[in-house]
């Protein structure tokens, strides 16, 4: 069976610099990944470029997702493709209220998927049955997109979206950051209630705390731009006990 | 906060009213015949012993003032000049001719002394305290071109500067030493055609200094001209020409008195500042011409045109300006932003008093790529005086990737006087961001009753206030001009409060 | 120019002092000629350039013009209103909603008060503080308008809605109007230009006098939609009284040149004062909003956003000065001027003024430039969303904010659709 995501000797700049050196990732249905290192190792660069964010020139490598050049594609085609970035700092839109904002983005998902628009009232069940799964009041969705929302909210507008928009792979960048316990629970618990057969995620992060929650079937560590190790989860409590520093070198 | 209250020490000291640099020298000059000919351009242009280049380039302005008209676009407002009413050229008489500092007529030198200003090679900033209430750096040094009226008198540290290879020296010197650099630069940033006022200067230009900064030199000590006017009803036209080349680095900075008189006095001045390749030029100013008294009688019309042309990549020229001084005040720092990634700054405390009129700005031109440039002025409008802020900020089309930021704050103290803020923004291509913020507003009541119920007197607690309103910009002076510049800030408010 | 004003003398109501008014206005427009950069008022927007001459005046509508302007007001969004409307610069009465006008509301042609008496009241209809060369032009000029007042006390349920139909080609139409709320009254007055099928490069020229009484609140909304190729200058004079408030919205997405020039003066203690203005321009559209807001009084309260979305080649102008007069004490002005830049060819202008005569004032402008932001979009279109539609949401929203401040529900949803028309014809 073909993987889902296959990055392959993937070279990354950023103006001048180079940020990922050749990376390697595959990733197949189902499988929940953990990509772990230290600040500066490109862990949120390779968020970037498989969601294609403007401003890294992929020098060498490709992405292939379902088989196809991922790299060829406008960001809104991938999303569509079934890509899902959760941000690591969701940004903040005034003025553009969430609700209007999920129905345009998943209509506009549907459309170029040549699927039929959600009607009103479908739509609106959908959304406050995942609202409340999340515990995300009513009353947030007519805010505008993440105004005024807490880190805990913001998290939880981006699991939203993930629930709403049904994607194969979802990659959450560094979602721990700037959550306490109680809000790092629900998020995970969203998270967790999203794994199926069908949907892959990778999960970026610092720390393996974030580990506990959303077990993951493979960590990977990231330094210096490149996987310099893989196992299973025991290799993230391993890098908890000592540390990033014994990979520095490997690098 | 020592400083401070060293500044309130000094306000104490001095009787309201007192313009502390208003002393008159009494010295023998020799003076051009009152009035404007192409007669009065030939006079200065030979008691300079210019070559012909210059006495031409100095009547083709001339030819040109002739045909154009004085600006009223400014909020000031002030009596028609007359301007075959002036002198043009004063200069103090020589004995002899001046081969080293101790020949200068000693009355010119305890001018200077008085006016604290370091002419001889001496640390005359011992026990300067910063801001901070940190000691100063060991003997901070200081090369200094001293100007009395129009003709440069003294300037030092000369040899050491020619060691490094950057020239240093009044610009009737350079004419003569270096034409090929003037002729190169002269009249490359504001040409003799600009505006009525730079025009002229171009013709009656009598001295100024002359900066040259060779490629890859940062000059090894900070470059210093102060000018005084002494002369009765003698314009001051000096003209500076600084340039860096690729590289280089220099920091220069302008101080200005002049004695308290009854009639008004004009100063129209040019400064020329070239930025080439990777180069800086740090230009700084501790304006204080005498504003008139308190009931707005005399004072200097203070027209002048400053621009610097950031003409290479990656260079950058700032602008530091503290104006407390002048009646009347026209003047805007600009920087033509050519060069690719070049930057300009323009940092601006203007303080006006009594009956003066501040109209004084800059101009950001942004002509190259990635090009940045960043205003911050702070007007403070006292007494019955009026204080515009006018500025522009454009980006033109090929500008791709400008960005500004401006902030422009104006604080108020009294209800007779006035503040303005005039920004004009122009963003010809959808790449440039520009930010804009402006506030005016006066010293919060409560700050000043919280400061009162701690003891300060109401005048020592508005000190305190406007130091702090002006501290950016305070920040961006060198120590020793920094300090000065506080003491002056606190003088100039004097009996503002009520 | 002279003959401008000979050729349509004929055809300008009102004798006596009114007619003594308008040639002396006329002498002040020679004088000045039309504005141009050099006039620091009008140095964005130089009508030497952009307009060269003004045209003759447009003929009387016949039955045809006036069928063509039937079936543009049929398409008009704004429905429930009273409309009183105007074809090439005459008040057409059949088309206007007369009929069901609200009990305390008055409304007369202006053409109608100036023939009825030549007296100095009649003349000073023509007459206001401000001094401008195009406000001298429309005094001269003015064939017609409307001279509206509302009693005091009155509550008015639905907005009057003024409509300038353009029908003539090559033509200049001049109107003046007056509109007067009393004390205590409320009321809501819409204002549109619209162009008829084959209505081109005409030149429109309206002044309106607008006077807020103590304790009255207006609420304003303009939408300028004229042709591609037609001129919109228009001054507006408001004076707030005591305790009123003045909300008003400006949206300009038609004409190739526009201009809204208003003077409005904080006159009476405690008024409040709102104005959003917005911009939508594309292809060569030049569009100016020129606010000269004076803070006469103490204890007053103006704010005013602009934002400006130029595409193409187009130019966008926004000059705003907050003036705060030496006994104004306690003032609260802000302004703040947004600019949205689509194109590398689009050009915005922006000149926000303080000029301030007061020391206990909160007084301030922000204005910013720039193109959408990179991270919005990226996200967006992280969601699936295309370009051109993630651009379109957020200049949606951008403009949203600005037409939220239109208290009527059905006048919001009007504005918001005409908003959502230009950017529709955009993607």
């Amino acid at each position: 069976m073909m993987a889902l995501l296959e990055v392959k000797d993937l070279q990354v700049r950023v103006e001048d610099r180079e940020i990922l050196h050749g990376l390697t990732l595959t990733v197949n249905q189902g499988e929940v990944h953990a990509i772990m290192g230290p600040n500066g190792s490109g862990k949120s660069t390779l968020s970037h470029v498989i969601a294609g964010k403007p401003g890294y020139e992929v020098t060498g490598g490709e992405i292939l997702f379902k088989g196809e050049d991922l790299l060829a594609m406008a960001p809104d085609e991938r999303a569509a493709k079934g890509v899902f970035l959760a941000f690591q700092y969701p940004v903040e839109i005034a003025g553009v209220a969430t609700m209007n904002f999920l129905r345009t983005a998943l209509n506009a998902q549907r459309k170029a998927r040549g699927e039929s628009e959600f009607s009103t009232p479908d739509f609106l069940r959908k959304v406050r049955e995942v609202a409340k799964s999340l515990n995300i009041p009513q009353d947030m969705l007519k805010r505008g997109v993440n105004v005024g929302f807490s880190g805990g909210e913001k998290k939880r507008n981006e699991i939203l979206q993930m629930a709403l928009f049904e994607p194969s792979l979802c990659i959450l960048d560094e979602m721990d950051s700037g959550l306490d316990i109680d809000a790092l629970r629900i998020a995970a618990d969203g998270v967790n209630a999203l794994r199926s057969p069908e949907r892959a995620m990778v999960v970026i992060t610092h720390y393996q705390r974030l580990l506990n929650y959303i077990v993951p079937d493979f960590v990977h560590v990231m330094s210096r731009g490149r996987v310099v190790k893989s196992g299973d989860k025991e290799l993230a409590l391993a890098l908890e006990a000592s540390g990033y520093a014994q990979f520095e070198d490997a690098a | 906060m020592p400083a401070v209250q060293e500044t309130v020490d000094r306000v104490r000291r001095i009787d309201v009213d007192q313009y502390r640099y208003g002393f008159e020298t009494l010295i023998e000059s020799d003076k051009a015949p009152k009035g404007l000919s192409e007669d009065t351009v030939r006079f200065i242009s030979a008691k300079k012993n210019e070559p012909a280049w210059m006495l031409e380039w100095r009547l083709e302005a001339f030819r040109r003032w002739l045909t154009m008209t004085e600006p009223t676009w400014a909020r000031v407002d002030y009596p028609k000049i007359d301007y075959q009413d002036l002198y043009y050229y004063a200069a103090p008489k020589p004995k002899k001719q001046v081969a080293s500092l101790d020949e200068i007529d000693p009355e010119i030198l305890k001018t200077y002394e008085k006016l604290g200003i370091p002419l001889r090679e001496v640390a005359v900033l011992e026990g300067v305290v910063s801001p901070d209430g940190e000691a100063a750096p060991e003997r901070s040094r200081i090369a200094v071109d001293a100007v009395f009226d129009s003709v440069s008198v003294a300037t030092t540290f000369k040899a050491e500067l020619k060691k490094a290879g950057v020239i240093f020296m009044p610009i009737s010197e350079a004419i003569r030493e270096h034409p090929e650099l003037v002729k190169k630069y002269l009249g490359s940033v504001v040409p003799t055609s600009d505006n009525f006022f730079a025009t002229l200067n171009s013709a009656v230009f009598s001295d100024g200094s002359f900066v040259y900064v060779p490629e890859g030199v940062r000059c090894p000590m900070e470059l210093s001209t102060y000018f005084r006017i002494n002369e009765r009803n003698t314009g001051q036209f000096e003209r500076t020409l600084i340039i860096a080349d690729k590289g280089s680095y220099v920091s220069y900075l302008e101080g200005c008195t002049a004695p308290q008189r009854d009639e008004n006095q004009l100063h129209a001045a040019v400064v020329e500042l070239v930025a080439l390749d990777d180069a800086e030029i740090k230009y700084s100013t501790v304006q204080n011409w005498y504003p008139g008294n308190s009931e707005g009688k005399g004072g200097i019309y203070n027209f002048v045109t400053k621009r610097g042309d950031c003409r290479g990549r990656n260079s950058k020229i700032s602008w530091t300006q503290v104006e407390t001084g002048s009646a009347i005040t026209w003047k805007y720092p600009s920087c033509i932003l050519r060069g690719d990634n070049s930057r300009g700054e323009f940092y601006s405390i203007a303080i006006s008093n009594g009956f003066q009129q501040v109209d004084s700005g800059t101009k950001m031109l942004h002509l190259g790529k990635n090009t940045t440039s960043r205003i911050i002025s702070k007007g403070i409008a006292a007494g019955r005086s009026q204080n515009t802020y006018r500025g522009l900020v454009t980006a033109h089309r090929k500008a791709t990737g400008a960005r500004n930021f401006t902030a422009c704050d104006s604080l108020l103290i009294g209800d007779k006087c006035g503040a303005h803020t005039v920004p004009y923004i122009e963003a010809k291509n959808a790449s440039a961001t520009f930010e804009h913020e402006a506030t005016t507003s006066k010293i919060s009541e409560d700050v000043l009753f919280y400061c009162v119920q701690r003891g300060l007197s109401q005048e020592e607690a508005v000190g305190l206030v406007v130091n702090g309103f002006v501290k950016d910009v305070l920040q961006q002076l060198p120590m020793e001009f920094a300090v000065e510049a506080q003491k002056l800030i606190s003088i100039s408010l004097e009996g503002s409060v009520g | 120019m002279s003959n401008l004003f000979a050729a349509a003398r004929d055809r300008l109501p009102g004798k006596g002092k009114v007619a003594d008014t308008r040639q002396q206005a006329f002498e002040a427009f020679e004088r000045a000629g039309l504005p141009h950069r050099r006039i620091e008022e009008w140095k964005y927007t130089d009508l030497r350039a952009l307009m060269r001459e003004v045209k003759g005046l447009a003929p009387r509508p016949d039955t045809t013009a006036l069928a063509r302007a039937k079936a543009a007001l049929a398409r008009l969004a704004i429905r429930d209103a009273a409309r009183l409307v105007l074809v090439d610069g005459i008040f057409v009465p059949e088309f206007s909603d007369l009929a069901g006008l609200e009990a305390g509301v008055s409304v007369q042609a202006l053409r109608e008060v100036l023939e009825d008496a030549g007296s100095q009241a009649a003349a000073d209809l023509l007459t206001v503080s401000a001094t401008d060369a195009m406000i001298s032009l429309n005094a001269a000029m003015a064939t017609d308008g409307v001279v509206v007042g509302i009693a005091d006390g009155a509550a008015l349920a639905r907005p009057l809605h003024i409509v300038h139909v353009a029908t003539a080609g090559s033509a200049s139409s001049f109107t003046r109007s007056q509109f007067t709320v009393g004390k205590g009254a409320r009321a809501t007055l819409v204002e549109s230009f619209v162009a008829a099928d084959g209505a081109r490069a005409y030149q429109a020229n309206d002044a309106l006098v607008i006077t807020v009484g103590d304790g009255a609140e207006l609420s304003q909304v303009r939408l300028v939609a004229d042709a591609d190729d037609a001129i919109n200058i228009t001054s507006q004079i408001l004076s707030v009284g005591a305790k009123a408030k003045l909300n008003l919205v400006n949206m300009t997405s038609g004409g190739a040149v526009s201009r809204l020039q208003g003077f409005i003066t904080l006159a009476g203690q405690g008024s409040e004062l709102a104005v959003n203005g917005v911009n939508l321009l594309k292809g060569t559209q030049h569009g100016d909003t020129t606010l000269v807001v004076d803070h006469a009084v103490p204890n007053c309260t103006s704010r005013e956003v602009f934002r400006a979305v130029v595409d193409d080649r187009a130019h966008s102008v926004f000059q705003g000065r907050i003036i705060v007069r030496p006994d104004a004490q306690k003032t609260d002005g802000k302004m703040m001027t947004r600019a949205l830049l689509l194109s590398d060819e689009a050009e915005a202008d922006n000149k926000p003024e303080l000029e301030i005569f007061a020391d206990d004032v909160s007084c301030g402008h922000g204005a910013t430039s720039g193109a959408l932001d990179d991270d919005l979009l990226f996200y967006l279109r992280a969601r699936g969303l295309p370009e051109k539609a993630a651009q379109a949401l957020l200049i949606q929203a951008f403009v949203g904010e600005a037409i939220e401040a239109i208290a009527d529900d059905g006048l919001r949803e009007a504005v918001m659709a005409a908003a959502e028309n230009w950017l529709e014809a955009r993607v």
